[in-house]
């Protein structure tokens, strides 16, 4: 066979296997929605969307397992981006190289960890612990907020440090020549310049934490209500399908199905955002030359960074 | 290769001739019925499936009633049922108690509380009762665990202790998805109820006496115990050989052993 054969049917063959990976996902989404979709029209939204969920009785409202996803979300966010955006900084900015190729492969085994070992040590040790001291039954919004919390680190740390370093060196540089120290380089110029890949960590992070659903079925309870405080119990969109999905027919399983397209519908939303603040860092950062080489006028532009976050 | 073809020839034969003696019936052996049964009935199916590799069993939901009416109209050799009969029903199929199915209130070991009405447990789990010292505890609010919607457990639960579904359990009760997973909460929880088989009841939580009956295969046997139902199967006139022969098996040493096994107790002879 002729080389140039070949390559043409190489080329051919990964063209239609890399077609098919995403012909899986039309698939999956074709099949949620035909699944899924017709049951929004014969309950009717109002329904669907309403307070009452007993499948026995055909009643199929899922907002309180909207608030659940919600409450754990917000609260693994509010644990997870403080110390994920910390971490990110220190390995990205502070420590040497050295340091950095022990830690940050460190960090990255958390994600390897199977998400029922985090629910495992869920029961075993935070739900006592939040019912000794905090009361309530202890499997709640809060013990679900932490274990996420953790579970989302390695994508908050990871895209994070990324789009740390993804701001050229000259800004840096630029800084300390004009006098900054390296704190107040990181918070004046490098945080600003990376925010939009840090607001693509912390979506990308939220989608993991909407989309985790073993965990949150051993510690968060499961009880289909609104959540009034963090130490009430409640079940996810995920915890819903997971845990009925085994003996649902007909009707049910349907407003399982449809509950997996709020979902899809969520995580798509997500992922978009997220994809859509990271290609607008890579635009505003790219083009810059480097400072060894600038001129009077790109000097004064640093200078303007530095007093103004927002000109970057 | 050699005994690889010898074998599959004999299997082959052996496919023959119990399809010319299936009496046409083409698919084999099929169970229809109670969901509760259901999960049950495939574990047998399953064991037998290693005694008898090349008949193929199929088991069906679809609830008591459409197993009765399966048994009835001759869709299911073996019909499944999770309550006793109705004596229209009872007129028309012969029944067998293949299993027992009996509900354990279980509580944590240090819990004063250790014995309750089916009323007291039904104002529990309603929520109108939600301290221990409403029925005789310390003053804690009582934490109570369910099982997930669909559970055969949940079922027998809802039919025994909550009058068919006509009450229903408090949306802020705690959902597990299993029965190791209510045990292991109400082992760790001084203030929580929860209900599982009462064959898998162990000895890191307490079960709970019903008005002064201890939950035991005895008292069960005794007609004492009210939280039990039995597994019905049912078939229409005499059973094919096929079914007698899996009857058989789920009522034979083996079978009751699987039983027990999966927190069951067995049927009464």
């Amino acid at each position: 066979m002729r080389p140039a054969t070949l390559d043409a049917l190489v080329e051919r063959g990964l063209l239609i296997l890399a077609l098919s990976s995403i012909g899986i996902l039309l698939l999956i989404t074709v099949f949620i929605f035909r699944e899924g979709g017709p049951l929004l029209f014969r309950v009717g939204i109002g329904n669907f969307l309403g307070t009452s969920w007993q499948p026995a009785e055909g009643q199929f409202g899922i907002a309180t397992m909207v608030a659940g996803s919600a409450a754990v979300t917000v609260g693994a966010l509010l644990l997870g981006v403080p110390l994920g955006l910390a971490c990110a900084i220190v390995l990205a900015e502070m420590v040497s190289i050295r340091t950095r190729t022990i830690l940050k492969p460190a960090i990255e085994v958390l994600a390897g960890i199977p998400s029922v070992v985090y629910g495992f040590i869920g029961i075993v040790v935070l739900i006592p612990w939040i019912r000794q001291n905090l009361g309530g039954a202890g499997a709640s919004v809060l013990a679900g907020s932490i274990i996420l919390g953790i579970m989302v680190l390695p994508t908050v740390i990871g895209i994070s440090i990324d789009a740390l370093q993804a701001v050229p060196k000259s800004y840096r540089e630029g800084s300390i020549a004009l006098g900054a120290t390296r704190w107040q380089t990181i918070r004046r110029v490098v945080l600003p310049a990376a925010r939009s890949g840090i607001v693509a960590a912390v979506i990308l992070g939220m989608g993991r934490a909407v989309g985790e659903t073993m965990a949150v079925i051993m510690v968060a309870g499961n009880s289909v209500q609104i959540p009034h405080s963090p130490l009430d119990s409640v079940r996810t969109l995920t915890a819903n399908i997971a845990l009925e999905m085994g003996y649902a027919a007909g009707d049910h399983r349907s407003a399982l199905f449809a509950t997996g397209v709020v979902l899809f519908v969520i995580i798509m939303a997500l992922n978009a955002t997220a994809n859509l603040a990271r290609g607008w860092q890579r635009r505003r950062t790219v083009i810059r030359p480097p400072i060894s080489q600038a001129t009077s006028a790109d000097l004064g532009k640093t200078t303007r960074t530095i007093r103004d976050p927002e000109a970057c | 290769m050699g005994k690889n073809g010898c074998v599959a020839g004999i299997t082959l034969v052996c496919l023959i001739v119990i399809h010319g003696c299936g009496g046409g019936v083409r698919s084999g052996l099929t169970l229809a019925g109670s969901t509760s049964v259901q999960p049950f009935a495939e574990k047998w199916a399953e064991a037998y499936r290693i005694r008898r590799p090349d008949l193929e069993i199929h088991v069906q939901g679809g609830g008591s009633t459409a197993g009765v009416q399966a048994a009835d109209s001759g869709a299911a050799q073996i019909g499944m049922c999770s309550r006793e009969l109705k004596p229209d029903e009872a007129a028309k199929l012969k029944t067998l108690v293949v299993a027992r199915d009996g509900i354990s209130l279980i509580v944590h070991p240090q819990n004063p509380v250790g014995d309750l009405t089916i009323e007291q447990i039904q104002k529990i789990y309603e929520g109108t009762v939600t301290t221990w010292k409403d029925v005789g505890g310390i003053g804690a609010k009582i934490t109570t665990i369910t099982r997930e919607a669909g559970s055969g457990t949940r079922g027998a639960f809802e039919e025994l202790v909550m009058m068919h579904g006509k009450k229903k359990i408090a949306p802020s009760a705690l959902v597990q998805d299993s029965t190791g997973a209510v045990r292991q909460m109400v082992s760790q929880d001084p203030t929580a109820i929860g209900y599982i088989s009462l064959g898998l009841v162990d000895r890191s939580v307490k079960p709970l006496k019903l008005a002064g009956v201890e939950g035991s295969e005895a008292s069960i046997d005794a007609g004492k115990y009210p939280l039990v139902r039995p597994f019905l199967f049912l078939v229409k006139g005499e059973p094919s050989p096929m079914a007698r022969e899996f009857i058989d098996f789920v009522t034979g040493p083996e079978g009751q052993a699987l039983t027990r096994k999966e927190g069951l107790f067995p049927g009464r002879k």
